[in-house]
């Protein structure tokens, strides 16, 4: 008793000092500022005034999405000291409620969504443990991006690199306000736009969870993940994301590997799906598995998570257009074809195959397709979402079916075979069907090799985010084994998480 | 006195109980239960995990009868509960020694 009260005021001792340190920072940008502003009022230049047509310009900038600055630039390319418009360094009304709706939906995959999705898998035991964990990743990363994560994955400037970005620069968020940042959104609060990426950096290791189901400490999952975002996660999404990622095709012209990922298929799907099977296979199979009755508590809990989740991706992939713009709407029409024909398809495969079209069916094949169109959706046209639909039922269903049995790892909600196989054939497929008809980005950096070897970028970026998630985890997992451990005991397991990890249970009859 | 013991599939507990009735009993008690027979079980499919469910879901209904009403009893359950496949159940028909009603402590066949 009295050693958990020492750890949970070291834990508060080490927020503290964050929240110290990022005033310390804000401190020391203020002070120079100070000393500059009695020298100001001295000399006052005239004001530059904007024309009226260079007004109505930046209005149709907002319309366009497009760069508000670009009319106001002179003949050499910059915009003379002092000239303003209403629209300058102002957030879109409309760009930025899209903006708030999405990075709420995307929050609504993991709360509740994901979270009953897998709860409804478990067996009844461990529907708590599911739901905490989900939780857990939410107030855990939460935390990290305000302290770091935002400026390590978004932070451009002299000091960020292809790898990860400059801590420095927004390092506790400081000097993220309402104004738009340029680098990602033209339109859109950069307060706004911090949250909203902040909802996928929660729900990535939240789908790790579902591999690692009813037998990790939950210790040792919260300690796994903070290690697993600062190693793969951060540095990842810099690389495909930040402006001068690595792998940032469509934005770094620089990009040492040109390839494109709309919403996170590396990212999100790849990078938490293989890590979640090398996570499964150290942490060895549920005891009993292969021998006792390991079938679902709940299907409906499940096929409501379910629903939730296809709702809250809309928010994923629409909003990865970070505007409400004809990108985002080809993003949205996109991702309903690719689910609804993946979930269709699976339920099809299912009846031929086993005589029953199930409801786990129907769920896994929409999950599938989800996750499938997310790296192509805002890059494919209808005809290609009805082949990613398909592909997305057929492949998964032979890796859950038949591969997971022959090789007999307890991948036990099968993050592996849906996020990880999904997300690695949606990025490869993205490579052969994005086209700029849909998306006219893909113009500005990749014109020629868009539909040639654009899958090729995409190949490298596959084994890039595979060898970063598969090395990230090998080392976290073993550390973490060889610290605070990975499982709990035997009795704990077999009597159920619930009552032992959190002290209640999830249904009292 | 007869205690009639009957496993029923659980969708023609309605049925039964109405031919009950119309037979003259007066009193049951119902319990769901699970077990198999010569149907033995079903097999679920999650995904890949396959698991063979050997217990289906049945009703039991006890009743204690009269010895002129055991046969009509029996008569009505049979032809209530029989679907013609296999599954449909059993009935188990044993002597009653003594039946106390525990309100006004009334024995035998008027506590029935």
């Amino acid at each position: 008793m009295k050693s958990s009260f020492i750890k949970l005021g070291r834990l508060f001792g080490c927020l503290l000092a964050l929240g110290l340190a990022s005033t310390l920072v804000r401190a020391a940008d203020a002070a120079p500022a100070a000393a500059a502003t009695p020298a100001a009022p001295a000399a006052t230049p005239k004001k530059p005034e904007p024309t009226l047509e260079q007004r109505v310009a930046d209005l149709e900038a907002y319309v366009t999405n497009s760069d508000p600055s670009g009319p106001l630039k002179d003949d050499k390319g910059k915009v003379p000291d002092g000239l303003v418009t209403a629209t300058s360094a102002v957030a879109g009304p409309g760009h930025n409620a899209w903006m708030m709706t999405s990075a709420a939906l995307v929050l609504f995959m993991t709360l509740p969504g994901l979270a009953l999705f897998y709860g409804g898998l478990v067996r009844k035991k461990n529907v708590l443990s599911v739901l905490a964990q989900c939780l857990g990743c939410a107030g855990l990363v939460t935390i990290l991006w305000w302290a770091f994560g935002y400026s390590f994955v978004f932070a451009g400037g002299d000091g960020a690199g292809p790898i990860i970005g400059d801590f420095g620069k927004y390092a506790f968020l400081k000097g993220v306000d309402s104004v738009p940042n340029g680098d990602y959104g033209y339109w859109v609060s950069q307060n706004v736009f911090s949250m909203y990426q902040m909802m996928f950096a929660i729900i990535t290791p939240a789908l790790i969870v579902g591999a690692i189901a009813e037998r990790m400490k939950f210790s040792a999952i919260m300690l796994f993940i903070g290690l697993w975002m600062v190693v793969v996660y951060f540095p990842l999404a810099h690389m495909v994301w930040g402006i001068k990622g690595y792998m940032n095709g469509v934005w770094n012209a620089d990009a040492a590997i040109k390839a494109i990922d709309f919403a996170g298929g590396t990212v999100v799907h790849m990078s938490s799906g293989w890590s979640a099977l090398i996570l499964c296979m150290i942490l060895g199979p549920r005891l009993g598995f292969g021998k006792e009755k390991m079938a679902p508590h709940s299907m409906v809990l499940c096929m409501v998570g379910t629903g939730m989740l296809w709702v809250g991706w809309y928010g994923f992939n629409a909003g990865s257009a970070i505007a409400a713009d004809g990108v985002a709407a080809n993003a949205y029409m996109t991702t309903t074809l690719a689910t609804a024909v993946a979930c269709f398809a699976w339920g099809v495969i299912e009846k031929l195959h086993r005589g029953h079209a199930s409801i786990l069916g129907f769920c896994s094949g929409a999950v599938a397709g989800l996750v499938v169109i997310t790296p192509a959706c805002g890059f494919v046209n209808a005809t290609g979402a009805i082949i990613i639909g398909l592909l997305a039922a057929a492949v998964p269903y032979i890796f859950v079916t038949f591969v997971k049995a022959k090789f007999g790892y307890d991948d036990a909600l099968d993050t592996f075979g849906v996020h990880a196989v999904g997300g690695t054939m949606g990025a490869l497929a993205t490579g052969f069907l994005a086209t700029a008809d849909v998306n006219a980005n893909l113009n500005t950096n990749l014109k020629d090799i868009v539909g040639k070897t654009l899958w090729i970028e995409q190949v490298k970026a596959i084994g890039v985010t595979l060898v970063l998630a598969v090395v990230g985890t090998l080392i976290i997992a073993y550390i973490v084994k060889a610290t605070i451990g990975l499982r709990p005991t035997e009795d704990v397991e077999r009597q159920g998480l619930d009552i032992n990890e959190h002290g209640e249970e999830g249904y009292v009859l | 006195m007869k205690l009639i013991i009957a496993i029923i599939k659980p969708f023609k507990l309605d049925e039964v109980k109405e031919a009950l009735a119309a037979a003259g009993v007066e009193g049951m008690t119902v319990t769901e239960v699970k077990g198999f027979g010569r149907q033995k079980g079903h097999t679920e499919i999650y995904r890949g995990s396959e698991y063979t469910v050997d217990f289906l879901p049945k009703v039991k209904l006890e009743l204690a009868v009269s010895d002129d009403t055991a046969a009509k009893a029996v008569a009505a359950i049979t032809a209530a509960a029989k679907t013609g496949k296999i599954g449909d159940g059993k009935i188990f028909v044993m002597p009653l020694e003594e039946v106390i009603r525990i309100r006004t402590d009334e024995r035998g066949d008027t506590a029935i």
